[in-house]
């Protein structure tokens, strides 16, 4: 299965979904115009609660990474947004890569640089 | 009404929660047992379409809160109301009765029939038994339709009773403590088969339970009762957004004073390190860590079992 939001992880679950489906086209396993599971289907799948999944696809929607079409079910938008995710996660994993490669080199662990990654994402980037 | 998934835009704003039709709605209501209060002031709203968690520690009240609803017992004080209907009234108690599905944590099942007996008298009382769904779930739950109910595990046991409030035709569905006692593997089996059901039939379900991983799971809303009172309530996934811990490191000691940031639900000071349970915006609390001169600031997500812990109280 593409998609395995944690419940207990104290992130909001409709926000998990969204991001793995996002994460989902940045790796390229889903793809413009692919057809993603209903609501209800993957709401027993995954054993949560379909509401949820409901607001998942509703924001993706309102974000235009996927499409709702009438009678047909939801579809992977073929749209700039959709497409842009995998280029954005291109560019965002050289950048990346380069960075660690750096700390790396002066002797960071990369237990140390998981957790730098993660303060500083945590308190915004924002410094004094 | 069925639930049409994603085939039509119209099936997504069905699935709104309409907040002015509360399907159970209680206020300030007390329950007082031999001068033991069981509620003191308990207020409620479920709105219908949702899977409602009723989350608390033994003895808060919860089994006391759906006994009322379901007219079993009687408030000392306070109003309640399922379906609109006031509970306390007889007649009305008797049409919420018939609307409702109920499991009870004891599941109450007639030991001396068999599968088949049970389902064959429980189906007499309700006009609108879904004999459709009552040949899916014997299937699904593997109930042996001959076994007397005194030879059956408290597995099977649990799956007889959900069956039978499921085939009601009930707009509704009541549990107490539907997964307590049964193992990790059973107990998801009742879950995902709450899950269909509320995925294929228009339905609320309102459950009472002390197990936080399975309301984490499935609800979708949850009131945290403590010492017979409502002490949060919400979306969940309102709750996991609204709550943050923060960590400061300082130099020195943790500051001593007060902060005065809004949103603080709790602080606690352990040497160098000040730990800040906040609700809402978090971007005062940084800015008045950075005031301080604190040297590392750590935000972290707050799991419901740590939202639980700290709005419950300890033993009285």
């Amino acid at each position: 299965m593409l998609f395995k939001p944690n419940p207990s992880s104290g992130v909001p679950i409709y926000l998990q979904l969204m991001e793995q489906v996002k994460h989902a086209i940045e790796t390229g396993a889903l793809r413009e115009g692919d057809q993603l599971p209903g609501i209800r289907p993957l709401a027993e799948e995954l054993v949560m609660n379909p509401n949820t999944v409901a607001k998942a696809y509703r924001e993706l929607e309102h974000e235009g990474v996927i499409e709702l079409r009438h009678g047909s079910g939801a579809f992977i938008a073929r749209n700039r947004r959709a497409g842009k995710l995998a280029d954005t996660f291109r560019a965002g994993q050289s950048l990346i890569a380069g960075t660690i490669a750096k700390l790396r080199a002066r002797g960071v662990s990369d237990e140390e640089i998981r957790r730098l990654f993660e303060a500083e994402l945590r308190t915004g980037g924002r410094r004094g | 009404m069925k639930r049409s998934g994603v085939s039509s835009k119209r099936s997504f704003a069905q699935e709104v929660v309409v907040a002015d039709s509360w399907i159970i709605e209680t206020a300030a209501l007390r329950k007082t047992y031999d001068g033991v209060e069981a509620l003191r002031g308990l207020d409620l709203q479920v709105p219908s379409g949702s899977i409602y968690g009723f989350l608390g520690r033994n003895g808060a009240g919860k089994t006391t809160t759906l006994k009322i609803l379901l007219g079993i017992a009687h408030a000392t004080a306070g109003d309640a109301r399922v379906f609109g209907l006031d509970a306390s009234a007889p007649r009305s108690s008797e049409e919420i009765r018939r609307r409702i599905g109920f499991v009870s944590e004891e599941k109450d099942l007639y030991r001396f029939m068999t599968v088949e007996d049970m389902v064959r008298f429980t189906a007499r009382f309700f006009p609108r038994w879904r004999s459709d769904l009552e040949q899916r779930y014997l299937r699904k739950f593997e109930l042996p339709r001959d076994r007397r109910i005194r030879a059956l595990s408290r597995g099977m046991r649990t799956k007889l009773a959900l069956l039978l409030a499921l085939c009601r035709g009930a707009e509704l569905l009541m549990l107490d403590e539907p997964t307590s006692g049964l193992d990790p593997a059973i107990a998801e089996e009742v879950l995902q088969a709450l899950i269909g059901h509320v995925a294929n039939e228009e339905m609320t379900i309102f459950f009472s339970s002390h197990q936080i991983a399975e309301v984490d799971q499935i609800a979708d809303r949850t009131a945290i009762v403590d010492l017979g009172r409502v002490v949060l309530d919400g979306a969940l996934d309102d709750l996991r957004e609204d709550f943050r811990r923060i960590r400061m490191v300082f130099e020195g000691d943790a500051p001593s004073g007060d902060l005065r940031a809004p949103g603080i639900a709790r602080v606690q000071r352990k040497g160098r390190v000040l730990t800040v349970l906040s609700r809402g915006d978090t971007n005062p609390i940084l800015d008045e860590a950075r005031a301080l001169d604190a040297l590392s600031i750590d935000v972290s997500p707050v799991t419901l079992k740590e939202i639980f812990l700290e709005t419950v109280g300890g033993e009285e």
